[in-house]
């Protein structure tokens, strides 16, 4: 194994060795591992290329804040562009690739672009680029968008799958460091059911840095309490399930990984909860802030809590010789650590003139220390190689110069105030810490109007352990109190309070660096935004947080500024001349960490997507050879073509058997709402324009319903079953959509009605009978009475048909004989064959859609969606019958009578005949010659639906016309999108005029 | 200063230090012939125009927050105009065109990117609509086309034509439609309203207006009292609390419209794609992000933020068309509030008080109509009335039922 693989690494198996390729090369790493700990392992310096300048990127963090070690990972079914090394847990046969380069990760063309870097300054394309104009298109953006981006698309379906599911919780603590698992504890002990979630693969968080908790070693106490956590019942422990975001009222979503670290394991890949909390415990932790000097985004600085992370949790040591950049007590512990290991530490420089008794510790141990110093520079070809060293406070003259291989900076932490933030926690800048830390004065509310969120420990600012623990368990304590518990008495647990010196906060490093120092310090690694890029945008007036994030794309990056947006608002704030809060915070935004899209749509893809809805027939159609067509979510046969036969020879064939014979139609899918109640007559009064009171019982009225605005929505046959009992027939699409409309009315206008209503559409199979032998292959099938005076036109009847308990409608929407008989949604199959058979030496045959389509524009009935589209009012299309006078109001009435409503100009229904017999174009416009103020041509009316008719064998159309009723006769014309031109004639609509129902 | 390829070679031998504001740090004066509330695109637009083509530049524009920081900073970037009825595509169509010189014009980058724009037609219904949009188009000078199936996979090959529940049928193809950098909009026309003279001042709220006899006099702000000739209302979401202090209603509501981003990846789509049957559209910005945008909110509301079934569903409806995205990731999601009418279109009104004007109602497609509605806006503040393009979209067709309904054509948020 490699050289860099040292003792130690309590997170890792050696006896497990895994195998793992990069950019094709063989490596080996340890069951535990991260790709990160692997690469480093491997002495994998350079790991990627950054957005802008291509510059060679290493590894910084150990977290998901990671801006740089973005990797390709796996291949075909299984790739995934933007993995972070970091988190990416290491699995034997792991396949990842570096990203952003071309021809190579050490070769890479893209590098000219740092070349030119200083004239490639924030904001620079919106300076150039402009002229000439089609090169914006041609030339400029397509060289910008190939060398933006980051990974690799994905070239194939996902081979996974993902599931949903639901919870609802009273305390859900989202982090399972000290600080959160005490929380849990509090809470589960108190009897609240609670989900405790950990994003990483282990309990404990920074558990190599803390101390003794009651008296045990921290190991000890975290395994004995999530041991304690997994025993309660009331209790759920997640590892490897990130709490992505807070939504308003306690709306959580939190992603768990199942497989990503065993790709060959059972089950989904990624499981999303979601999850509604009575109380949220953010235990989220914080990170570690970079420092800004020159040079700092060299292959080999990284954060001084990720040299330790990698250390002590996975024996591997990014660098023999590491210079420690520091200004707090925090990155001491780095030293100690490197110390430990045996591991050489030239230089501890401390931006703290006096750093107390943490340096007398480094001093005993044997370290140096050089108070009051910072990093003139660090250089390198390709990764770090020397640092020199000046006085914080100058202008970065170099007073001393050392040979190193890793630079750990600790530039002090921010807190991970994201879930607090989501749902509208606001924030404080605390001054000694210098952080964000949430306000507890301002929380974000959950439904029932109090505080939903708490941060705790780190989360909250508290970074030592013992206030950890005791915010924990006292947030614990709150979560499970507000959620209607009663908390026994009992002490949490406890740990010794550490002192530690404050942090003296370093923005700049040195603080009086010139410009060209500052533009070389990185404060957005991946994105490639510089100190002198914040002051620039600053100086151009681009000065609020938002417009200098914009501008210079700082935190904009996959990262979204976890890691260097304080350092960035510093330094704005700097410029500005302004105290830090006054300039504050981008906005934080859902997902935590980036969220993948599969797992977004869970179990509803392919055939879950928007599941097909079928009819109990639909099965027979396959079989008949269906062409299908979606008509909202149901399929619907369109046509039954036979062998040999197209489409539009199967749709005619089955016109004239119908109009001759018999037809077969399956009406089940048109919407069936039950409308019921001592109010219900008054209630359709409203919603049709027509009168439905005053129908029998028994009898069927064709009812028209329009929008509040007076345009017309649906439409369909309203049969009375009893005195307070409607059945309201609706279009197939509509089905839903009024139902709802119904509900909406009776839930916020007429509450008080006593109606109710219910969509039975499925409950029912319903076949229309149709054709002149209707009323014989009815016969033919035996039962009830179906002749002229036992059922007329327009009623219904219940009965027995050919053994099936059956109600029959005596509509039609063909002008032909029809008969539409509904059974039991389970005897549809059945009374279809039975139709088909009895029907046989009738000439039988089953007709789609377009076949209905057509025969009833042939006898001038109108379709909602083609007639109609949402600006058509009942009186465009001859309709006033439908609409009672008797009536003091219905929905639409009061704004049928506004101006332009009753407006003679408005375009009315009519036929419209071409003059060579073909079939007019769909959607086209019959024009004026002239044009309007906006040099549009003038349109006096168009085409609303156009078909083929078998029967008069000639095409027809329905259309809108501008005084169309009153021009009959008249021939417009109609240009086609391709220059040509039909003409046609205004005639009635009504083509075919015989036959009946 | 005029930007230029040069001017950042001259720049960078100085260290960047030479560059100016790119618009300038204004106080408010006492008095302006005319102010428009809102530093938005449309405020801004209007600002510049009135300016530009009515020589109108005594004129200061007041920004609640941070110019742009509203709907024009959180779209999907989208710019079309083939819509279906004839004053809409009038407008857009005049906006779409202001588009292509608007960075020659502004001497500013906007990036506007004409890389085409389809609307996928996934219905027999949708296909009967998008052929109907194609004839109303062809008739009002703007370009479209109704494209088959094969033509689509072409131009886009990473849709799933054939998917199991809903085929692709067709598309309706504007191929000058497209994108461009929304906060360079914002940007460029803030620094061309400040060369003209005019006051861009930030971090100023409107907390009143002032009348007398019917006639505007001015407004009151969190920085004092600023009187003018002629007032502007331009907020967007927020038209509803002005005109309130104008004292009129407007018919609109106010939802949360959301969209999203995935981590950057290298270029794989070419062209805008909306997919109104399921909900959804995308396209990939020039950084690599796929760029998502789906339906507003069921419900009134003024927090930005939203919820998230409406992510899953959008999602879940781009998962079916680009199965590609499965593995890809959610960056980050965000809402931006849309007013709304009830017919879908805007208003660029006159109002009940003399001298004051509003432009609000774009809802969830106001983007793309910022160059075109700013002209129009300004053109009725300079003459005092609406000229052609705006003509129809005064708040009296509301009263008369002289709607612009384009749900007809867009049944989605876009």
């Amino acid at each position: 194994m490699s050289a860099r693989r040292i003792d130690g690494g309590r997170l890792i198996d050696r006896t497990k060795p895994l195998r793992f390729t990069f950019n094709g090369r063989k490596m080996e790493g340890f069951q535990g591992d991260t790709l990160a700990s692997a690469l480093l392992a491997n002495g994998q310096m350079l790991v990627g290329r950054s957005f802008k300048y291509h510059r060679p990127r290493g590894i910084v963090t150990a977290g998901p804040e990671e801006p740089n070690a973005l990797v390709n990972l796996g291949k075909d079914k299984r790739f995934e562009p933007n993995a972070r090394a970091t988190t990416t847990e290491l699995f034997d046969g792991l396949e990842a690739r570096s990203q952003n380069h071309w021809p190579s990760l050490e070769r890479d063309i893209g590098v000219l672009n740092d070349r030119f870097a200083r004239f490639l300054p924030a904001g620079f394309y919106y300076k150039t680029f402009i002229h000439p104009r089609p090169f914006w298109k041609h030339v400029f953006e397509p060289f910008i968008r190939q060398s933006a981006g980051l990974g690799q698309a994905p070239r194939h379906r996902d081979g996974d799958t993902y599931e949903h599911v639901n919870v609802t919780v009273d305390v859900l603590v989202s982090g399972g460091g000290i600080s959160g698992l005490a929380a849990a504890l509090a809470a589960g002990k108190a009897g609240a059911r609670v989900l405790l979630v950990e994003q990483s693969a282990h309990w404990g968080g920074r558990l190599d840095d803390a101390p003794d908790i009651d008296g045990q070693p921290a190991e000890t106490w975290v395994a004995e309490t999530v041991a304690a956590l997994t025993n309660l019942e009331n209790v759920t422990v997640k590892l490897r399930t990130t709490h992505s975001g807070v939504y308003d009222h306690g709306y959580c979503l939190a992603v768990e990984r199942l497989t990503d670290h065993d790709p060959l394991g059972p089950g989904p890949r990624q499981r999303l909860w979601k999850v509604r909390a009575g109380r949220i415990v953010a235990a989220t932790g914080a990170i570690e802030r970079p420092l800004s000097f020159a040079g700092n985004d060299l292959p080999g600085v990284m954060l001084a809590a990720a040299v330790r992370d990698y250390l002590t949790g996975y024996g591997v040591a990014p660098g023999r010789r590491t210079v420690v950049v520091t200004n707090n007590d925090d990155g001491y512990r780095t030293a100690f650590a490197l110390k430990d290991q045996g591991l050489e530490v030239p230089l501890i420089l401390d931006a703290r003139s006096d750093p107390g008794p943490v340096a007398e510790a480094a001093r005993e141990l044997g370290l140096k220390v050089a108070p009051g110093k910072g990093l003139a520079g660090v250089s390198g070809k390709g990764r770090v190689e020397k640092a020199a060293v000046a006085a914080i406070d100058g202008s970065g003259a170099v007073l001393d110069e050392l040979a190193c291989d890793c630079i750990a900076m600790a530039g002090g932490w921010s807190p991970a105030v994201h879930l607090w933030s989501h749902a509208g926690g606001k924030l404080h800048w605390d001054e000694t810490d210098a952080m964000f830390v949430p306000d507890p004065d301002k929380p974000p509310l959950g439904a029932d109007g109090k505080a939903m969120v708490r941060c705790v420990g780190a989360a909250a600012g508290e970074l030592g352990a013992a206030e950890a623990l005791e915010t924990g368990w006292a947030a614990g304590l709150w979560a499970a109190t507000e959620t209607g518990h009663k908390p026994k008495r009992g002490a949490g647990p406890k740990a010794e309070p550490d002192e530690e010196t404050p942090i003296a906060p370093v923005w700049v490093m040195p603080r009086g660096a010139d410009p060209e120092k500052r533009a070389k310090m990185w404060l957005d690694y991946q994105n490639d935004v510089k100190v002198s890029d914040v002051e620039l945008a600053q100086r151009e007036g681009y000065e609020s947080v938002e417009h200098t994030k914009r501008y210079t794309t700082l935190g904009m990056a996959t990262d979204q500024g976890k890691l260097s947006n304080i350092n960035g608002l510093a330094v704005l704030a700097d410029a500005r001349g302004e105290p830090i809060p006054a300039v504050g915070t981008t906005t934080f935004r859902p997902p935590y960490t980036p969220l993948t899209m599969g797992a977004i749509a869970g179990e509803a893809r392919g055939d879950l997507f928007q599941p097909i809805r079928r009819t109990p027939m639909h099965e027979h159609h396959e079989r008949m050879g269906a062409h299908w067509e979606p008509v909202g979510h149901w399929r619907r046969p369109y046509a039954f073509p036979r062998s040999g036969e197209s489409v539009e020879e199967a749709v005619n064939r089955e016109i004239v058997n119908t109009r001759q014979n018999v037809g077969l139609l399956d009406a089940s899918t048109l919407g069936k709402i039950l409308v019921k109640g001592p109010d219900a007559a008054r209630f359709l009064d409203m919603l049709y324009t027509g009168m439905m009171s005053s129908l029998k019982p028994g009898r069927c009225r064709y009812g028209l319903m329009c929008s509040e605005n007076g345009f017309l929505i649906d439409d369909g046959v309203v049969a009375r079953i009893d005195e307070d009992t409607f059945l309201c027939h609706t279009t197939t699409g509509g089905a839903d959509r009024i139902h709802a409309h119904m509900e909406e009315w009776l839930q916020t206008e007429w509450w008080d009605w006593q109606v109710h209503t219910l969509n039975i559409t499925e409950a029912w199979a319903q076949i229309g009978v149709v054709g002149p032998k209707a009323r014989d292959l009815l016969e033919a099938l035996g039962g009830m009475d179906l002749s002229e005076e036992a059922l007329p036109f327009m009623s219904w009847a219940d009965g027995e048909i050919g053994g099936f308990k059956a109600r029959i409608y005596r509509i039609s929407f063909s002008g032909e004989l029809s008969y539409e008989i509904a059974v039991d949604a389970g005897h549809g199959a059945a009374l279809w064959e039975a139709c088909l058979d009895a029907g046989e030496s009738l000439g039988v045959m089953p007709y789609g859609t377009e076949a209905l389509h057509v025969m009833r524009a042939e006898k001038g009935f109108i379709m909602i969606g083609d007639e109609t589209d949402g600006t058509v009012i009942p009186q465009d299309l001859g309709l006033s019958w439908a609409i009672s006078k008797k009536k003091d109001d219905y929905l639409g009435k009061r704004a049928q009578d506004r101006l332009f409503m009753t407006d003679p100009n408005r375009w009315k229904l009519v036929g419209l005949e071409t003059l060579d017999g073909s079939v007019l174009p769909e959607g086209a416009y019959a024009v004026d010659d002239s044009k309007n103020a906006n040099g549009q041509r003038e349109t006096q009316g168009r085409v609303t639906s156009t078909y083929y008719s078998p029967s008069l064998k000639r095409g027809i159309a329905m259309g809108l016309v501008r005084h169309g009723p009153d021009r009959m006769g008249e021939v417009l014309t109609f240009p086609g999108v391709d220059g040509t031109e039909t003409k046609a004639r205004i005639v009635e609509p009504v083509f075919l005029k015989e036959a009946g129902a | 200063m005029r930007y230029s390829a040069f001017q950042i070679v001259r720049q960078a031998l100085r260290g960047h230090q030479g560059w100016p504001r790119a618009w300038g740090e204004a106080t408010a004066k006492p008095r302006y012939d005319a102010i428009v509330i809102g530093a938005g695109g449309h405020g801004l637009a209007t600002a510049y125009y009135l300016g530009r083509n009515h020589g109108v530049r005594n004129v200061a524009i007041l920004e609640k927050g941070w110019l742009g920081g509203g709907n024009t900073g959180r779209n999907t970037t989208i710019i079309r105009s083939n819509y279906l009825q004839d004053p809409s595509a009038a407008i857009y169509e005049k906006s779409r065109s202001l588009y292509e010189t608007l960075s020659q014009e502004l001497n500013y980058n906007i990036m506007f990117s004409p890389r085409g724009v389809m609307m996928l037609a996934q219905t027999e219904h949708e296909v009967r609509g998008y052929r109907r949009t194609a004839h109303a188009n062809a008739l009002q000078e703007v370009q479209t086309e109704f494209i088959t199936p094969e033509r689509v996979k072409e131009l886009c090959p990473i849709i799933e034509t054939r998917g199991p529940r809903y085929p692709v049928l067709g598309a309706l193809w504007q191929a000058r439609g497209g994108t461009a950098r929304h906060d360079a909009v914002a940007w460029g026309y803030a620094r061309g309203c400040a060369e003209m003279g005019m006051d861009v001042i930030q971090q100023c709220e409107v907390t009143g207006i002032r009348s007398a006899n019917g006639k505007v006099k001015g407004v009151t702000t969190t920085k004092g009292e600023i009187d003018c000739d002629k007032l502007a209302i331009v907020v967007a979401g927020h038209s509803g609390v002005l005109a309130e202090m104008a004292g009129f209603r407007l018919p609109i509501e106010s939802l949360a419209l959301q969209a999203l981003v995935s981590e950057p990846i290298k270029p794989c789509m070419d062209v805008v794609v909306m997919a109104n049957t399921v909900h959804g559209y995308m396209s990939q910005s020039d950084k690599g992000e796929m760029v998502i945008g789906g339906g507003a909110d069921g419900y009134n509301n003024y927090t930005q933020r939203g919820s998230f079934h409406h992510i899953e569903e959008t999602v879940r409806a781009l998962i079916e068309t680009f199965p590609m995205i499965s593995r890809l990731k959610m960056l980050r999601m965000w809402g931006g509030i849309v007013d709304m009418t009830g017919d879908r279109s805007p208003i660029i009104s006159k109002t009940p008080m003399e001298n004051v004007f509003i432009n609000c109602g774009w809802g969830t497609g106001g983007f793309k109509a910022i160059p075109g509605s700013g002209w129009a806006t300004a053109e009725m503040v300079a003459k005092g009335a609406p000229g052609a393009l705006a003509a129809e979209f005064g708040l009296d067709r509301f009263r008369e039922g002289r709607f612009i309904d384009e749900s007809v054509a867009a049944g989605v948020a876009h």
